[in-house]
């Protein structure tokens, strides 16, 4: 009998790997390239080796196109690792970084920030990496007091994300001003991005990265089940807890410079395993392509489609994402027997 | 050897093992048996300290086993609980996972790792099935694939928690035959039965458990034939002879 399912071997595995790298390099040239003005690889070139202050091309290049491009990419794999290990976490192929409420407290941290009138973008961003990780917190915390099962996180977090927004919308009603302040961060996008606001969320996401990457088979293992990854010597609890944090401080530094991205946390990490399978090993690394390649494209794609006019890349990436994932599941229907 | 002394276990406040005292030789295959809810689950966890609490000493060849860490334990005893995921993954990545009490970094497997894999996989008759996926395997190959990733853990001691639920009767021998086999190469394999006849074939040493208690303790022939038997379970052993030795069967 043949494997009759989407498991790759080996050399299928290195080549899917080499594809995402390729589609991230050139999504991230596209994007450096392309826009309301247009750089030819000639200018591009020039550009790169001029420094920013030289001519227009040079400042466009180097205060716009390349801490934008890093952004999308950057927030793109951070959400995407995030989404992924929190499904893995949680056993849970509906749980996402919204579900150990990273969004609902970064929300709430935006909203307060704005309803004191701190539109700042250190300070926004600032808080709602604050209010993310404190919202996880939380969730770990209740998780923790009641044997930190995979349910009770996701109880945990389905009730502490719905006292942060219900929080949000109190001062939203209260204070009209926040919700037009932070319309922004809740729709999502790369528009504001500069390289002070992001060089922080930068290394906190290339090093979560990095060390997630360091425990693909304490994932694996955790997703044998408890009793079965307990018998196995791993610290249950803990690395679970560990995990969680992890994924929110990847979606909380992306959450604070791209605003509320929903649908990379929850969907890129299906493509991919339906892509590459679920190993950790080989999931992780191409989610972390992927979500970049992916959200880089739809806030090229947002920037080019009406311009010079922008639309928010998140609502495009729901509007894009959305059938693209839809096509993939009656794709994979057709194959089966 | 592994020796229980005065163990107890509560959930929650409330006592379920109420001092039991045992031990499970070397090279033996010792069965747990009891009614539903008497506690052999839970005093199988207890070897694991895969209960939240309990007290009493739990001794390994002179050596505390409380005193292990969560991976030296690993590296001794193997557990293979009685409902598993169907992870999504193929049957050797399942199986190297028995590897990982002996992880150490960069955190990645290695040669001699692998090598343990093929190994199980050989002898458990699965080698040709190691990359499929452990979805599209049938119940007794993936109670095998399970089997083989305790294997490769290379540890003294086996668990099986009811190894045999879920499996036809063809696969229910097949799985306890590897156990004997497992025994007479010198482990210490302690599990959970049901089925008096195949206690009878297999087991060395029999627990009977009640209520969270120890009623008796001993050889099949001796715990099946006892007056405790028919007051833990309330049915009646009969048992007859043929040429190939005792056996067993039950009345209401």
């Amino acid at each position: 009998m043949q494997n009759s399912n989407s498991s790759s071997t080996g050399s299928n595995k290195r080549w899917i790997m080499l594809c995402g790298a390729a589609f991230v390099l050139v999504a991230a040239l596209l994007s450096i390239c392309l826009g309301a003005v247009s750089l030819t690889p000639a200018q591009l070139w020039k550009s790169l080796l001029s420094g920013p202050d030289n001519t227009a091309a040079a400042r466009i290049l180097w205060y716009s196109r390349l801490p934008r491009t890093a952004a999308s990419l950057l927030a793109g794999a951070g959400l995407a690792v995030s989404g992924a290990v929190i499904q893995k976490v949680l056993a849970n192929n509906l749980a996402s970084p919204g579900i150990i409420g990273v969004n609902a407290g970064a929300g709430l941290a935006v909203a307060v920030c704005c309803a004191f009138g701190t539109f700042a973008a250190w300070a926004v961003a600032g808080a709602s990496f604050l209010g993310a990780m404190a919202a996880t917190f939380l969730v770990v915390i209740v998780a923790r007091k009641s044997s930190a099962s995979r349910t009770t996180v996701v109880l945990g977090g389905v009730a502490v994300t719905a006292c942060l927004n219900a929080a949000t919308e109190a001062i939203i009603t209260m204070v009209p001003d926040a919700a037009l302040a932070s319309v922004d961060f809740r729709v999502g996008g790369f528009s504001s991005v500069n390289h002070s606001r992001l060089l922080p969320a930068a290394i906190l996401i290339l090093a979560g990265i990095a060390v997630i990457l360091t425990l693909t088979n304490e994932l694996d293992v955790l997703s044998l089940g408890d009793d079965t990854a307990q018998a196995l010597g791993l610290r249950v609890s803990r690395i679970r807890n560990g995990m969680l944090t992890l994924a929110a401080l990847l979606a909380g530094a992306s959450v604070s410079f791209a605003g509320i991205l929903g649908f990379v946390g929850l969907i890129v990490p299906h493509m991919a395993r339906r892509i590459i399978g679920s190993e950790s090993g080989k999931l992780i690394p191409f989610c972390a392509l992927l979500g970049a390649g992916f959200v880089t494209a739809c806030d090229l794609a947002a920037r080019l489609i009406f311009a010079p006019y922008e639309l928010p890349t998140g609502i495009l990436m729901s509007f894009l994402g959305g059938p693209f994932f839809i096509w993939l599941l009656l794709k994979r229907k057709d194959k089966r027997p | 050897m592994i020796s229980i002394s005065d163990l107890h276990v509560s959930y929650e406040g409330a006592e379920i093992i109420h001092g039991i005292s045992a031990g499970f030789p070397e090279g033996k295959i010792s069965v747990i048996m009891g009614p539903n809810g008497c506690g052999k689950s839970t005093t199988l966890r207890s070897l694991v300290r895969m209960v939240p609490e309990m007290s009493g000493t739990l001794m390994f060849d002179g050596q505390d086993l409380g005193t292990l860490t969560s991976q030296e334990l690993a590296r001794r005893i193997a557990y293979l609980p009685q409902s598993r995921n169907v992870p999504d993954i193929t049957v050797e990545r399942l199986v190297i996972h028995g590897r990982f009490p002996y992880l150490s970094y960069p955190r990645r497997y290695r040669k001699e790792d692998w090598d343990k894999v093929g190994e199980a996989l050989e002898w458990v008759g699965l080698s040709d099935l190691r990359k499929r996926k452990m979805e599209n395997l049938s119940g007794g190959q993936r109670q095998k694939a399970y089997l083989a990733m305790a294997l490769a853990q290379d540890t003294e001691v086996i668990l099986m928690d009811e190894p045999t639920t879920f499996l036809d009767i063809r696969n229910q021998f097949d799985m306890l035959d590897r156990a004997r086999v497992l025994a007479d190469a010198g482990k210490t394999v302690i599990m959970i039965l049901h089925d008096f006849e195949a206690i009878l074939h297999y087991a060395d040493n029999v627990i009977l458990m009640k209520d969270g208690r120890m009623l008796t303790a001993g050889s099949a022939e001796e715990v099946l034939r006892s007056a405790e038997v028919r007051k833990a379970f309330d049915v009646q052993p009969c048992f007859y002879e043929t040429d190939d030795g005792l056996h067993c069967y039950v009345q209401p």
